[in-house]
């Protein structure tokens, strides 16, 4: 009975929870109905990826009204595997907030704030889960706006800015994807992805078509901060408060290259983009440029949050790479670098916002010395930087594994010279972080005081032991990537 | 090419790199919130020109109504107008806080106030 309105679900809970949050008022009440709804849209996600592997693609008609008429929401190996993904990332992030968020925000605002959070991961799971290109605009902008918020509430008056940027660059960027759809839509005359897929195949005026792609891929670049499009991010996460930094790393961004996937694989279709448009060489060229230079930058920056920032752009640059690889190991790489790196961003970042609390700032001299003050916390930050480095054992190597597997399959064998290069600059850059912890004195008058909150390092360390646990046994997180790709080589859903 | 003909299309992409070129090009924020608006504003004429066919009526299955407007369009921009308000608003919104926070609204200063930790009022 509940079942089969699953898909509606995943995305109507935190929806109608947002406004509850804000009848309700109480600090503690919101973040109870927070927590207790972030875990059910795990619960749903879980579910609807089983049935998915069980059963095959699900369709849903909202409001009954059949596709492509009406709103079909369709989930498949791909997006089950991407909401498992936000979902996972907000249930860990839930709990965490409520020790962050009363250290940050004055009383008065935490109602707000559970709001924006639920309605960010409403968006998120929106643009995942449905199966029509207005829709998704929709629920991008929901996201999107929350997230606004969300960074504008951080404490330092750099956060309004930050927000501000992001605000410009995220319109743009959506404007760009909209002047797309509209494109795609004059020539197909319809809005549900998997129909306008079917009917591009016969359009023959091509000018619309490419400049429906040139449009979708800068609109959606620009959200996933694709180098060189990525100067909002740095700023967006170095300000935002923890909870948010780390809730929007670890989802944000993926659900965006979510999108591109999407569209370069099942609505325009892999032979149009990367055989006939070159196309794979601008994708791999920014990639490897992303992944090099974000590294570098971030080997000098003097703020945690920010140097893990830069990392992530550097991260990002590595998933786009997976998809221009455009074969099957290279492309279960991106998609399983999504998971990996989510999860390994999340645990960073928690950390770091437990050092936050603790400290004020997070630059690397209020950092000497941490190993002693905050031996967990630092443990941590290690074990999640060594799988962002990709050593093996951990979930980061088993990403960039196949990312080198799928560059050797092409017989580009420079590219992967290039991948376990660029991944020696990250070594530098965690190294700069074991060296403050437990090589330097720490500075005189930041004394500390003690281990962050256990409601903060609990959530954080669950998360590290996935970075683990996913680096020891891939059969959750690389069985759903390998499904995942087959949906994307295997044409229109 | 049918130049008049397609002066919709013409209005439409001079409006969008009008709005992108004002939010590229000035440094006061509540400018390129305006540009943002224009810009956002050109894509509702992308949708809906193309939905109006001159002498089309409403789409009503009766004797008599042979050419048929396109709804879809109008039902989307009213979607896309919500949006961009709702942007148009939060963004006026942040900058009032910023310039509670800076004091100003000029990109260049409110960078140098950073810089030098001056406060604003």
């Amino acid at each position: 009975m509940i079942g089969e309105h699953l898909p509606a679900l995943q995305v109507v809970v935190p929806l109608v929870a947002a406004p509850l949050i804000v009848l309700l008022r109480s600090a503690p009440l919101a973040w109870l109905l927070a927590v207790g709804v972030s875990w059910a849209s795990l619960v749903i996600a879980v579910a609807l990826l089983l049935q998915v592997q069980s059963g095959g693609v699900i369709s849903y008609a909202i409001g009954s009204w059949p596709p492509p008429w009406g709103i079909e929401y369709r989930v498949d190996a791909l997006n089950a595997y991407v909401l498992v993904l936000v979902g996972l990332v907000a249930s860990v992030v839930a709990p965490y907030a409520r020790s962050s968020v009363a250290a940050e925000l004055p009383r008065e605002r935490h109602y707000l704030f559970y709001c924006m959070y639920m309605l960010c991961l409403a968006g998120l799971l929106g643009i995942a889960i449905t199966g029509d290109a207005f829709n998704l605009f929709v629920f991008l902008e929901i996201s999107s706006l929350s997230t606004y918020v969300l960074i504008a509430l951080g404490r330092n008056r750099r956060a309004l800015l930050a927000a501000y940027q992001y605000l410009i660059m995220g319109t743009i960027g959506a404007t760009f994807y909209v002047i797309g759809i509209g494109l795609l839509y004059l020539m197909t005359g319809t809005l549900n992805l998997a129909d306008m897929a079917s009917r591009l195949r016969e359009v023959h005026e091509l000018r619309p078509v490419l400049a429906a792609l040139a449009f979708i891929t800068v609109g959606v670049s620009l959200k996933l901060a694709l180098f060189p499009l990525h100067f909002w991010l740095p700023n967006a996460y170095a300000c935002a408060p923890s909870p948010v930094t780390a809730f929007l790393a670890a989802t944000a961004t993926k659900v965006s290259v979510y999108v591109l996937l999407r569209f370069y694989f099942s609505v325009f279709g892999a032979a149009f983009v990367f055989e006939r448009l070159p196309m794979r060489g601008l994708v791999l060229t920014l990639s490897v440029l992303a992944a090099v230079t974000a590294s570098f930058v971030a080997v000098f920056q003097q703020d945690l949050k920010r140097m893990f920032a830069y990392s992530s752009v550097a991260q990002i640059g590595y998933i786009t790479l997976g998809i221009a690889l455009v074969n099957e190991n290279g492309l279960a790489g991106a998609v399983v670098h999504l998971f990996n790196h989510g999860v390994t961003k999340a645990a960073l970042f928690l950390l770091v916002g437990g050092i936050a609390l603790r400290t004020g700032q997070v630059t690397f001299e209020r950092v000497a010395g941490l190993g002693r003050r905050m031996p967990l916390t630092s443990l941590g930050i290690v074990i999640a930087g060594l799988s962002l480095i990709g050593t093996p054992g951990t979930a980061g190597f088993i990403s960039k594994w196949y990312l080198v597997l799928g560059a050797l399959d092409r017989g580009e064998w420079w590219l992967a010279a290039l991948i376990v290069a660029s991944s020696l600059i990250a070594v530098a850059y965690v190294w700069r972080f074991v060296e403050a912890a437990y090589l330097r004195e720490p500075a005189p008058g930041v004394a500390g005081s003690g281990e962050a909150p256990d409601g903060m390092l609990v959530p954080a360390w669950l998360m590290v032991a996935a970075c683990v646990y996913f680096g020891l046994d891939t059969s959750y997180s690389l069985g759903g990537a390998r499904a995942a790709v087959a949906v994307l080589l295997g044409g229109a859903p | 090419m049918n130049f008049a003909g397609h002066y919709s299309y013409w209005i439409t992409v001079f409006l969008m790199i009008a709005g992108l070129y004002v939010v590229i090009a000035r440094g006061n924020l509540i400018k390129k919130l305006i540009g943002l608006g224009i810009f956002q504003t050109s894509v509702y004429l992308l949708y809906i020109a193309p939905g109006k066919l001159i002498g089309g009526t409403a789409p009503i299955i009766a004797s008599g109504f042979g050419t048929y407007s396109n709804p879809l369009p109008h039902v989307l921009i009213l979607t896309a107008i919500v949006v961009g308000v709702a942007t148009l608003a939060l963004g006026l919104a942040i900058v009032v806080r910023i310039h509670e926070a800076y004091g100003s609204i000029e990109e260049d200063e409110i960078l140098d106030r950073d810089l030098t930790g001056q406060e604003g009022r």
